[in-house]
C-alpha cells in the first residue's frame, strides 16, 4: 500500500516532534520529507535557553544550609521541611515551562530528543535546582555527542546524587552509579561482569559535588590504586572508565537500539540497528547523524512503522495541545493528567526511565486518555441534536449530564479549557462537506483503522458545519485510535 | 440436549440447597456474605529491596551486630520473636500476629544467579523466570490467562495501584489496576465507548489491544464498582495510601466478587543512605495498616481464607555502607499471614552470615517453591503449567 505524502509527514511529525501543528496542518500534503526534516533540524540548530526556576531557591538553599549548623534540631527539621516544599513547587513549574516548550516551541526536534534523554538518563531527586541543571544539559547536548551528553550527565549533582556517587568513597565504595553507567546508560546487560562494576566503582570515587551544585573532584576520596576494568589494568579515573565504555562498539549498538524503539518501532530489526549502529560509532557517536540517518531512511516510512507506537502521556497532551490552541483554567491540571496517566516530568518510576509501549496501556489509563479531549472542552455548549428521535436525544442528554458530572473532578481542577477553534477551522476550511470526515480523520489519525462513520455521527453535532468539525475533533480524539502515532 | 439439562440439573440444585437453608442461618447470610473456603491471597510487594536483616533481625549473631556498627538494631529495641530472633520495633501488629500462630516468616529466599539490579530483580520475581531468560508476562497474569480462558472480566487478579504491574501481565489477558473502584466506573461508563467499541472491526494489532483492553475494561469497572458497593467495610483504617488499599481490598473481600488475588507495593525501600528512618516510616504505614486489616478479616470470618504474602526484589548486603545504609544483595525473606497457616512461627533457619557470597547472603529457597506452594495449594491452580516446571510446594498452607 502506498502511504499518502500527508500521513508520511505527519509521521515524521509526530515521531521527531510532537506531532502537527493546526498552524501548518493544511500545508502537509505537498511538502517533501527532505524538505520537513531540512526544517526540523534548521529549527532546533540554536542552542537553548535555560529553563530557571530555582534561581533563587539556590542562594536559599545555599543560605539556609549554612544557617542550619546555628539552629536547633527543631527549627533545622522546619527549614528543611519548607525547602522540599518550595523544591516540589518548583519543580511543577520546571515541568510546565518545559512542556510549554515541547508544545509551542519551534525547537521541536530538540525537545522531542531531550524527552527521550530524560527516560534515558531518568533521574529522580526532590532538589529543584539539580533538576534544574541536569535539564538544561541534557537540552543542550541532545543533538550533539553523545560522549560530552554522557560526561556531562554522570557529572551533574542531580545524577551524583540520585546515583549515590557522593557517598562513593575510597575503602568503601557505593557502587550504584558505576553499575547504572554500565547496565543503563551504555551498554546494557550482558557486556560486563560484576567485578567491572565493583573496579569502577572504585574509579568513580571521589566524585561529587558541593553546595552551589558543582562537580567537585575530591582527592582525598579517590581510590588511586590500581583497578583491572574489562580486561584492562591500570590507575584509572572516572574519566577513563567513561571513555573505556564509549569505546565499546556495544554502547553504540545498545543506544542506537534504543533510538530506534523510541523513534521508529519497538520491534527492532537488526539490519537497521546494525547500519546505523556502525555509522554512529565511526561518527564518533554524532547524535544529528545517527537521527538524520534515522529520519532520511526509507524504511522509516514503510507501513509496518507508521501509526504502531502507542503515544506517551507527554506525547498524547503535546500533541493535542499543538492541534488545538488553547488555554487551560489551570496550567497546573496538566500534572494531575500526568499522574494518572502514569508520567510525570522529573519522576521516572525508577532509574530505568518510563518502559514505553504497552506498559502506558491498562484500565485506568486508558480511559482517561479516552476522556482527555472531553475534559478539556468541557466547557463548550455543543449540543448534540437533530435527531427526530426523542428516544435518542433522551439518552443522549443524559450521557451529556453523565459526562460533565464525570469531568467534574477534572474540571473542578482547572482542567477545561478555552479552545481556540479559528485556527483549526482555518485547516479545514477548502474541504467540502462531503469530505470533512474523511479530511479530519485523516489529519489526525496515523492508524488504518477508522471509526465507523455512522456510529460516529451518532454522537456529532451536525446542526452547522462549524460544529460538525468541532464535535469531529474531540470525539476522534477519544478514541483508541488517536492513541496511536 | 445433554448439556442443557446437566446445566439445569447444577442450578436446580443450587437452588435447592438455598431453600433447604435453615432460617437461623439464614440470619446470618448479610453478615457474612462469603462462604468459607473461598481462598483469597494478597501480595505486598516491598519495591526497592527491602533489608531483611533490619526486618527479621538476628538479636545474637556477633557478625551482624560487628557488620552494621551504626545501622544494627539492638537486642532491646527488636521485638522478641524468639531467644535469637527479633522483628522490627516499627512492626509491632506483625509481632502480634506472630504470638497468635498467624505469621510465618520464611529466610533466604531467593534465586540463582542472583541480579543486584532493582528493575531486572524486580522482573525476575514478577515472571518467575530464571535470571538468564527474559519472559514479559508475570506469575499471575499466566494465572489469570488459565483463570480467565474466554471470559470477558479479567478481575480474577486486581491490583491497587496507578499503573499494572509485570507479575499481572498474562499471554492473553491483563490483570486490572485501579486506585478507586468509583473512579475507574465512572471513567468507563459512557455510551460513546460503548458504540465505538461494538463498531470496531479487527485492524492493527495495537489498535485491537486497545479495543480489547477497553471492552474488558467497560465490562469489569461495572462489576468491580457494584461489588465494591455491596458490603463496604465499617472498620476504621489509616489514612495513608496502604491504609486506602487495604480497605478498598477488605470491602471487595467481603463481597462476592470473583477476585482471588490482589496485588499492593509499597516503597521506595531502596534504603542506600540513612536507612533506619526511611524503613521505619515504611513500616510504620505497612504495620498500622496490616493491624486493621486483620482485625476487619478476623471480625468478618474471612481471615482463615485470606493469605497475605510479602516480597521484596532482593535483600541487602550484610555489611552496612559507609551513608548510614546498605547496598542491593541478594536473599531476603517472606511474611505469610494468615489465619490459615499449617505451620506457624520461623519456618527455617536464620540467614547463615559466615557463609556468604561477596558479602552476600546465599539463598536456600527458590522464590518459585513459593509461588508454586501458592498457586497450588491455594489457589488450586496448574502450577506446573504458569511456571513451565515442577516447584516443590512447601508445607506452610
Amino acid at each position: 500500500m502506498n502511504l499518502s505524502n500527508r500521513l508520511k509527514n505527519q509521521h515524521l511529525l509526530w515521531r521527531a516532534a510532537f506531532g502537527p501543528m493546526a498552524e501548518n496542518a493544511a500545508s502537509l500534503d505537498d511538502l517533501s520529507q527532505k524538505k520537513l526534516w531540512e526544517l526540523l533540524l534548521k529549527t532546533s540548530s540554536k542552542s537553548p535557553t535555560k529553563i530557571a526556576v530555582a534561581q533563587n531557591l539556590t542562594d536559599g538553599l545555599v543560605k539556609g544550609v549554612q544557617d542550619l549548623s546555628m539552629q536547633s534540631e527543631l527549627l533545622k527539621a522546619e527549614a528543611g521541611r519548607k525547602r522540599r516544599q518550595q523544591s516540589r513547587d518548583e519543580l511543577k513549574n520546571l515541568n510546565l515551562l518545559w512542556l510549554d516548550e515541547m508544545i509551542n516551541s519551534e525547537a521541536q526536534l530538540r525537545e522531542k530528543m531531550s524527552l527521550f534523554w530524560h527516560g534515558h538518563f531518568a533521574c529522580r531527586v526532590i532538589n529543584s535546582f539539580f533538576q534544574q541543571e541536569l535539564l538544561h544539559v541534557i537540552r543542550t547536548n541532545a543533538l550533539g555527542n553523545f560522549g560530552d551528553l554522557l560526561k556531562a550527565v554522570s557529572k551533574s549533582p542531580s545524577m551524583l546524587q540520585f546515583l549515590n556517587n557522593q557517598q562513593n568513597r575510597k575503602g568503601s565504595p557505593n557502587e550504584n552509579f558505576a553499575r547504572e553507567v554500565m547496565e543503563l546508560f551504555t551498554m546494557g546487560r550482558g557486556n560486563y561482569t560484576e567485578n567491572d562494576v565493583k573496579e569502577a566503582a572504585r574509579a568513580f570515587t571521589g566524585w561529587g559535588y558541593n553546595l552551589q551544585g558543582d562537580f567537585v573532584f575530591r582527592k582525598f576520596q579517590h581510590d588511586g590504586g590500581s583497578k583491572t576494568i574489562f580486561g584492562k589494568t591500570g590507575n584509572f579515573s572516572g574519566d577513563d572508565v567513561i571513555n573505556m565504555l564509549l569505546e565499546k562498539p556495544e554502547t553504540a549498538v545498545f543506544i542506537t537500539k534504543k533510538v530506534y524503539s523510541f523513534f521508529v518501532n519497538e520491534q527492532t530489526n537488526n539490519t537497521h540497528i546494525e547500519w546505523l549502529a556502525q555509522r554512529f560509532y565511526d561518527n564518533n557517536y554524532d547524535l544529528k547523524k545517527l537521527l538524520q540517518d534515522v529520519f532520511t531512511s526509507d524504511w522509516f516510512y514503510q507501513e509496518k512503522n507508521v501509526g504502531n507506537k502507542i503515544k506517551s502521556p507527554i506525547e498524547l497532551i503535546a500533541g493535542i495541545r499543538r492541534f488545538l490552541p488553547l488555554e487551560l483554567d489551570n496550567d497546573q491540571s496538566q500534572l494531575l493528567f500526568q499522574k494518572v496517566l502514569g508520567q510525570i516530568l522529573f519522576y521516572p518510576p525508577n532509574v530505568a526511565g518510563w518502559p514505553g509501549g504497552r506498559t502506558w496501556i491498562d484500565s485506568s489509563t486508558l480511559m482517561v486518555r479516552l476522556q482527555l479531549p472531553q475534559v478539556l472542552a468541557a466547557k463548550e455548549t455543543l449540543t448534540i441534536k437533530a435527531k427526530n428521535d426523542d428516544d435518542v436525544n433522551m439518552g443522549q442528554m443524559m450521557e451529556q449530564q453523565q459526562r460533565i458530572a464525570r469531568n467534574k473532578a477534572y474540571t473542578n481542577k482547572g482542567a477545561s479549557a478555552d479552545i481556540d477553534w479559528s485556527l483549526v477551522l482555518k485547516v479545514f476550511e477548502k474541504i467540502k462537506r462531503d469530505q470533512l470526515p474523511q479530511k479530519i480523520a485523516d489529519t489526525l489519525l496515523q492508524s488504518k483503522s477508522r471509526i465507523n462513520d455512522a456510529v460516529l455521527n451518532k454522537h456529532l453535532a451536525a446542526d452547522s458545519r462549524e460544529n460538525f468539525i468541532k464535535t469531529s475533533v474531540i470525539q476522534i480524539m477519544a478514541t483508541p485510535e488517536y492513541q496511536l502515532c | 440436549m445433554h448439556f442443557k439439562r446437566k446445566e439445569f440439573l447444577q442450578i436446580g440444585s443450587l437452588a435447592t440447597a438455598s431453600l433447604m437453608l435453615p432460617k437461623f442461618l439464614k440470619a446470618f447470610e448479610h453478615k457474612n456474605m462469603v462462604p468459607p473456603g473461598n481462598k483469597v491471597m494478597v501480595v505486598i510487594q516491598f519495591s526497592g529491596g527491602n533489608d531483611g536483616l533490619n526486618t527479621v533481625i538476628p538479636i545474637t549473631n556477633d557478625i551482624y551486630y560487628k557488620e552494621r556498627p551504626k545501622l544494627a538494631i539492638k537486642k532491646s529495641s527488636a521485638l522478641s520473636l524468639t531467644d535469637d530472633v527479633g522483628l522490627n520495633p516499627a512492626l509491632e501488629a506483625f509481632k502480634g500476629l506472630y504470638d497468635e500462630g498467624n505469621l510465618s516468616i520464611l529466610n533466604n529466599v531467593g534465586y540463582p544467579n542472583p541480579d543486584r539490579s532493582h528493575f531486572r530483580s524486580m522482573d525476575i520475581w514478577h515472571s518467575a523466570s530464571n535470571s538468564n531468560d527474559y519472559v514479559y508476562t508475570g506469575w499471575l497474569g499466566r494465572y489469570l490467562d488459565a483463570q480467565c480462558n474466554g471470559c470477558n472480566k479479567p478481575t480474577q487478579i486486581l491490583e491497587v495501584d496507578d499503573v499494572l504491574s509485570l507479575a499481572l501481565k498474562g499471554n492473553e489477558k491483563n490483570g486490572l489496576a485501579f486506585t478507586d473502584p468509583r473512579r475507574l466506573y465512572s471513567s468507563s461508563n459512557e455510551r460513546f465507548y460503548k458504540d465505538i467499541n461494538a463498531a470496531h472491526q479487527g485492524s492493527e494489532e495495537t489498535v485491537d489491544y486497545l479495543y480489547k483492553t477497553m471492552s474488558e475494561t467497560l465490562s469489569s469497572a461495572n462489576y468491580i464498582f457494584q461489588q465494591s458497593k455491596k458490603n463496604p467495610t465499617a472498620a476504621a483504617y489509616p489514612a495513608t495510601e496502604m491504609g486506602k488499599n487495604l480497605k478498598t481490598i477488605a470491602s471487595l473481600i467481603m463481597s462476592d466478587i470473583n477476585t482471588k488475588v490482589y496485588y499492593l507495593s509499597l516503597g521506595s525501600f531502596d534504603t542506600h543512605v540513612n536507612q533506619e528512618a526511611q524503613q521505619k516510616r515504611l513500616f510504620t504505614e505497612l504495620n498500622d495498616a496490616v493491624k486493621a486489616f486483620t482485625a476487619d478479616l478476623k471480625k468478618n470470618n474471612r481471615f482463615d481464607d485470606v493469605l497475605m504474602m510479602t516480597f521484596s526484589e532482593f535483600g541487602r548486603r550484610v555489611s552496612q555502607n559507609a551513608s548510614n545504609g546498605t547496598d542491593h544483595g541478594t536473599a531476603n525473606n517472606m511474611f505469610f499471614i494468615s489465619g490459615g497457616l499449617k505451620e506457624k512461627g520461623i519456618l527455617n533457619a536464620m540467614p547463615d552470615l559466615k557463609d556468604l557470597n561477596q558479602g552476600d547472603l546465599k539463598y536456600k529457597v527458590d522464590f518459585k517453591n513459593v509461588y508454586a506452594t501458592v498457586l497450588n495449594k491455594w489457589l488450586g491452580s496448574d502450577d506446573v503449567a504458569i511456571l513451565g516446571k515442577k516447584y516443590e510446594p512447601l508445607n506452610f498452607i
